[in-house]
């Protein structure tokens, strides 16, 4: 029987201890070849949902399917299907990229000389040809990281699991590896779930986001849907004098609510939209702050977050109840 | 892919990276001849004692070195198992078709490997300084299988350690503890040259001393099966429970479905 390359997922619960809920009741569905990108901060749940999918880890309660199999059930068959790259670049530092490639593709079942064709293949894909023969413990951490990618998909794998696949990555190196996975998922149709704490990654990446708080999945949907949800552009001003935050804060108070900013700046989400910003720099000379920027925000996938959970996902703390 | 053929890749990966770091081969090759060296100088007088087996204290420790290599073997293998559980190199393997046996196995055979290399460098060494085995050219090559059947259940020890820990710290920690069950075997003086009676007991019911009394009989000896199978026994044993544990405890860690 032929089978899709999706992901299912219902109900998924993972306990830790008897009662830590890391994943706490998570519904999701990944369509084949779609890029689902798995947003939260640290802690979330994230890298616990990667394990149940890749069968290291079996699920306390619920069930879930990769590419028509049972993570729980099916563990031989889903590894056949998957390839993975964990949150760690799991590497040998004494082994060259080559003599990774040998060994990871001996134990997939690829004879000897698929093992040099795919891998020198591969190795060229991620632009690590000139490094091949070297031991991995001279490798920068982003040549880690595609070395780890290319491991990943060796055996051909019709679903990807990416770990935090661009944490501590140069921008060069990051933007190599997203175009590599949009590649994999446009042209040769690999279903991709990648987790991430960068908001950047998931809205440039996915095709569609799944935000998950303390375990539970608190919003879902195409970056753009998301972002509508939260319908209002957002105002950000930099005081001159970083003493003058709070007053600002109160200024700005009366023209929204808060919104995620930098730490030296103020936030709010304009109650009536862009129009009121001449009536905002009106108040700001009206209470004298003199301000050294001031930008207007389209809503973004922290404010989504933010909207969620109360918090900002960029890391500072915002003054708001969680919507129900 | 058949599971020895994945066995091999995995064990040939561990033997690789071994031998790439100096600092776990030089001391497995040179700390046990060392302490030959100077046990050879200092403990010699004791061949003149009245009924000891042999007239030539090398022939009478040169054994030691084996174990000593052994024991090498289980810190080894247990050390660069822990680092892989750590590093998470475990779960790359276990994303693969590989069976946990063969994980287990397979990143044991670089320490184990040191143990083979020691072995042939302690009985060619052995032999120039002047070893002679009473057993000839078959009983040496029974006594370096013996020694590389103890590395491999010596492994299991490091094995079981780094599974049930996770930390290659807690494996080297248990370093000093062999190497005092090793002074308190018959590695310097045979067992009825022992006076202290609660030194004698503690000798007696330590594995070390039948594998010791096993492989010092094939040197001095001649061909004896009440030395050499208690010797086959005890390795045997502690490389069925040590593995078994192992084996059980990567279940634990590894809960891949």
């Amino acid at each position: 029987m032929a089978r899709d390359n999706g992901i299912e997922v219902e109900g998924i619960v993972r306990l830790f201890g008897g009662d830590i809920r890391a994943v706490d009741g998570v519904d999701l569905s990944v369509a084949p070849g779609e890029i689902y990108g798995f947003l939260g901060p640290n802690g979330a749940g994230k890298s616990t949902m990667v394990l149940m999918l890749v069968t290291l880890l079996p699920p306390t309660e619920g069930r879930a399917t990769v590419a028509g199999f049972d993570v729980a059930k099916q563990g031989p068959q889903v590894r056949t299907v998957i390839g993975a790259a964990l949150q760690a670049a799991a590497l040998d530092s004494f082994l060259t990229g080559n003599e990774h490639m040998d060994l990871q593709g001996g134990l997939h079942g690829l004879s000897r000389n698929e093992r040099r064709t795919r891998g020198a293949e591969l190795l060229e894909r991620v632009g690590l040809s000139d490094a091949a023969g070297r031991k991995v413990g001279g490798y920068s951490g982003g040549m880690k990281r595609r070395l780890d990618l290319a491991l990943a998909l060796l055996h051909r794998p019709s679903v990807l699991f990416l770990d935090e696949p661009t944490t501590g990555l140069d921008p060069q190196s990051r933007s190599a590896l997203w175009a590599e996975v949009e590649r994999l998922s446009r042209e040769d149709g690999v279903t991709v779930f990648l987790t991430t704490q960068y908001l950047e990654e998931a809205d440039v990446l996915a095709d569609r986001v799944g935000i998950i708080d303390h375990g539970k999945l608190v919003a879902e949907g195409t970056p753009t849907e998301l972002k509508a949800g939260i319908g209002q552009v957002s105002l950000e001003a930099t005081p001159v004098n970083p003493n003058d935050r709070e007053r600002l804060a109160a200024t700005l108070a009366r023209f929204g609510e808060p919104a995620a900013g930098s730490p030296k700046s103020v936030a709010v989400r304009l109650a009536a939209g862009a129009a009121q910003l001449a009536d905002v720099v009106r108040a700001l000379d009206a209470d004298s702050i003199e301000v050294a920027d001031l930008q207007l925000h389209q809503p973004s996938l922290d404010d989504v977050f933010l909207q969620q959970t109360g918090r900002s996902l960029e890391g500072e703390e915002v003054d708001k109840e969680p919507a129900s | 892919m058949s599971s020895t053929s994945q066995l091999a890749l995995i064990a040939r990966r561990s033997v690789s990276r071994t031998f790439r770091q100096p600092v776990l081969v030089v001391p497995v090759i040179a700390f046990p001849l060392i302490l030959l060296a100077v046990n050879a100088s200092g403990l010699s007088s004791v061949t003149e004692l009245p009924g000891f087996p042999t007239k030539s204290y090398i022939n009478f420790a040169i054994v030691v070195c084996f174990v000593q290599g052994a024991l090498f073997a289980a810190i080894s293998a247990g050390t660069e198992l822990a680092s892989d559980i750590q590093t998470g190199f475990t779960d790359r393997l276990a994303l693969t078709p590989a069976k946990r046996w063969v994980v287990l196995a397979g990143a044991t055979a670089g320490g184990a490997s040191i143990a083979v290399f020691g072995s042939v460098i302690y009985l060619v060494v052995g032999l120039i300084f002047g070893v002679e085995i009473d057993t000839g050219v078959v009983g040496a090559l029974v006594l370096l299988a013996l020694a590389i059947y103890t590395a491999i259940a010596f492994a299991g020890i490091g094995a079981w350690l780094a599974v049930a820990t996770g930390s290659p710290q807690a494996v080297q920690g248990m370093f000093p503890l062999l190497f005092v069950l090793l002074f308190l075997s018959t590695m310097s003086l045979p067992l009825d040259f022992i006076q202290k009676e609660w030194f004698a007991t503690i000798v007696e019911w330590n594995p070390l001393t039948y594998l010791i009394d096993g492989m010092r009989g094939l040197v001095i000896g001649g061909w004896d099966a009440s030395t050499l199978l208690p010797a086959i026994a005890v390795a045997t044993g502690i490389m069925f429970i040590t593995f078994t544990g192992a084996s059980r405890s990567l279940r634990k860690r590894v809960q891949r479905t």
